[in-house]
């Protein structure tokens, strides 16, 4: 395996530390539309990171020139210091799991993982060897004499991502690695997945529209739209420090209205909007009488059928509108009297004895929320 | 209202049954008929089987339709899967356009026309190159290679179209050069298709009459040239003997064809089923 080039657990904080891949001012247009709009990336060896955005957004097509299969309309792309952009995939570092597997359906799942070994001429019992530890390493060694058409989509996926691994490449890129897989099974796969990670040590680049996906794999996270990046940053700084609209509204959900910055002061900010005048703790400085967009997650809201006491300065009433029972928790949608509707998300932490017991629709609820968990947005 | 349709169906299949396949049966049963004249009965007899044996110029004709038929296939397979490959795979090209439509043209030409101008190509090239020097085996095999390699690139490209890009990507993608990528994955994945195409240019050559009729020369006679021109002179239930055994032999093919198709099918369901056992 390709040695670390640094061992900190957050390469891209040092100042120091050179990116295993580097993508400069990269573009990628397809007659009149532009796929990809000049994005620059640096991505650290050991890391495994998200491309994450929608249908259109440009992930794939970015995946693609990392692999090598679209060419750059401008741009570098720099693995390991090496200029790639004349380099064909098959000379290239890099090794990818397809969305559809791609395995070879007229070949053996041993055949298929020592595709690659063969094609670099290695001799046969270090093929031998290294597709014995590979399938050992994702669970496959009694199947190795199968064909793809006679596995499960699980075993298919792990069979995929074995032929990749097998090749040692210093990139391993995956598009929508468990799209392909039911919910149940996503979910376990997506431990496994990052465990395999962990001990391989290879940098993963995964592209996927699930950000469920990306949070739990991810060390970093790029959120994109449009062929450009709206945001790169951990799962937690993405979740809670959305820089605008597109990635707090995009990253699980959240309730964001407009409103008008009244005061700046020294330690809070006050921001006039449908929920009332919002009281913010203070991170950057904002104009008084700016438009602002102020935004909080639907779990950082208190619900309450009786009155809280006035503990903090965020609190408001309304009545339910709606229930959505999840099991786990309830979503309450509630209309204020200035008719904005809020998201709350309350955990069901008891049981209830009856069934008219806890919050039900038309009910009167007090809000409230701490001013450390609002989100105040500039775009 | 079921039945009433049910039984309008079996006597609509059943009249469709008799009328392919009643003058076949005839055939075969007159291919033993004593009698010299076709039309009449004469009583059981296997005559026109040992006469058809001793009759060189009918096996000389159908040695020469089966060896003009497989030389054909076998080219007109290989050039019409580099046709399909380069029209599907090789992106937009210079004169892809003029390509694609010059590589069907022979599809809706009128085959009098394609043979009347492949005539005229022979004698040109005789007079100005003095080859080909006499019509026969090389000019018909030419000629039935020049129509039955776009049914094969038809094929082809269908089948191309259809497999999609993903897997020769993921082979590049594992460091196989492009030369081992078409050996190794896009080849044998076109294998039926290939065959598919071997055995229609084959089927088409073997019964190709007007093309053959205008390239052909002395001594060239095919086996659909000398039954035509044996309308001439009458026809001698030699012939029918002949079309029995063809017939037997097609039917062996489809037989064959048949139980492979069974074989694969059932070689589906068994590896869905270990599929979901895992």
């Amino acid at each position: 395996m390709v040695e670390p080039v640094t061992t900190s657990d957050t390469p891209w904080l040092e100042a120091d530390a050179e990116p295993l891949i580097r993508i400069k001012g990269v573009s990628k247009k397809f007659g009149d539309f532009t796929a990809v709009n000049n994005v620059d990336l640096d991505i650290y060896q050991g890391e495994l990171f998200c491309l994450l955005g929608g249908s259109g957004c440009g992930k794939t097509t970015l995946l693609r020139m990392l692999a090598g299969f679209e060419t750059p309309t401008a741009g570098q792309i720099f693995i390991d210091g090496v200029d790639m952009v004349d380099v064909p995939p098959y000379e290239r570092p890099t090794n990818m799991m397809f969305q559809s597997y791609a395995l070879f359906p007229h070949m053996t799942v041993e055949k298929n993982v020592a595709f690659g070994l063969k094609q670099d001429k290695v001799p046969k019992d270090e093929i031998a060897e290294r597709v014995h530890n590979i399938l050992k390493l994702v669970e496959l060694e009694e199947f190795k004499k199968r064909k793809p058409q006679q596995l499960s989509g699980g075993q298919r996926q792990r069979v995929a991502l074995a032929r990749a691994l097998v090749k040692e490449p210093k990139v391993l890129l995956l598009d929508e690695p468990l799209a392909a897989l039911d919910k149940k099974l996503r979910e376990q796969t997506q431990f496994e997945l990052a465990n395999i990670q962990e001990q391989v040590g290879v940098t993963f680049v995964v592209v996927t529209h699930d950000q469920e996906e990306a949070m739990t794999l991810s060390t970093r996270i790029a959120v994109m739209d449009k062929g450009e990046f709206q945001q790169i940053g951990t799962p937690t700084e993405i979740y809670e420090f959305p820089d605008n609209r597109f990635v707090a509204d995009f990253i699980g959900s959240a309730n964001i209205v407009e409103g008008k910055v009244i005061e700046d002061g020294s330690d809070y900010v006050l921001v006039s909007t449908d929920l009332g005048d919002v009281h913010i703790d203070h991170e950057d400085s904002v104009k008084e009488g700016s438009q602002v967009w102020v935004a909080i997650r639907p779990e950082k809201i208190q619900l309450s059928k009786t009155d809280p006491g006035k503990s903090g300065p965020n609190h408001i009433t309304g009545k339910v509108d709606d229930i959505g029972y999840l099991g786990e928790m309830s979503i309450y949608l509630v209309r204020l009297e200035s008719g904005q509707i809020v998201d709350v998300t309350s955990p069901n932490q008891i049981r209830p004895r009856t069934k008219s017991q806890g919050i039900t629709w038309e009910d009167e609820v007090y809000l409230s929320w701490e001013s450390s968990s609002v989100m105040l947005l500039n775009k | 209202m079921y039945n009433k349709r049910s039984k309008f169906l079996t006597f609509m299949v059943t009249a469709g049954m008799v009328f392919f396949y009643v003058p076949i049966i005839l055939l075969i049963i007159y291919s033993f008929n004593y009698s010299k004249l076709v039309p009449v009965w004469g009583g059981w007899s296997t005559r026109w089987y040992d006469v058809l044996f001793q009759s060189e110029a009918l096996w000389n004709a159908v040695s020469l339709s089966l060896r003009i038929a497989i030389v054909n296939a076998t080219f007109a397979t290989i050039l019409g899967t580099l046709a399909g490959l380069a029209m599907v795979r090789f992106g937009r090209f210079r004169g892809r356009t003029l390509f694609g439509g010059m590589l069907v043209a022979p599809l809706v030409m009128p085959e009098v026309i394609t043979g009347l101008s492949l005539l005229l190509l022979f004698i040109t090239l005789k007079q100005l190159i003095g080859w080909p020097s006499e019509r026969g085996f090389t000019t018909i095999t030419i000629a039935h290679i020049t129509f039955s390699l776009a049914y094969v690139a038809v094929i082809i490209q269908a089948r191309l179209a259809g497999m999609g890009q993903t897997l020769e990507e993921a082979a590049l993608d594992l460091g196989a050069k492009p030369f081992r990528v078409l050996i190794d994955i896009t080849l044998p994945r076109l294998a039926p298709g290939m065959a598919a195409g071997w055995l229609l240019a084959f089927t088409l050559s073997l019964d190709d009459l007007v093309i053959s009729r205008f390239v052909t020369g002395p001594g060239g006679n095919t086996l659909p040239i000398l039954i035509y021109s044996r309308i001439k002179t009458g026809l001698k239930p030699d012939i029918n003997a002949l079309a029995t055994i063809m017939i037997l032999f097609v039917a062996a093919c489809v037989a064959i064809a048949a139980l492979i198709m069974f074989r694969q099918h059932k070689k589906t369901m068994q590896d869905e089923l270990i599929a979901n056992q895992s």
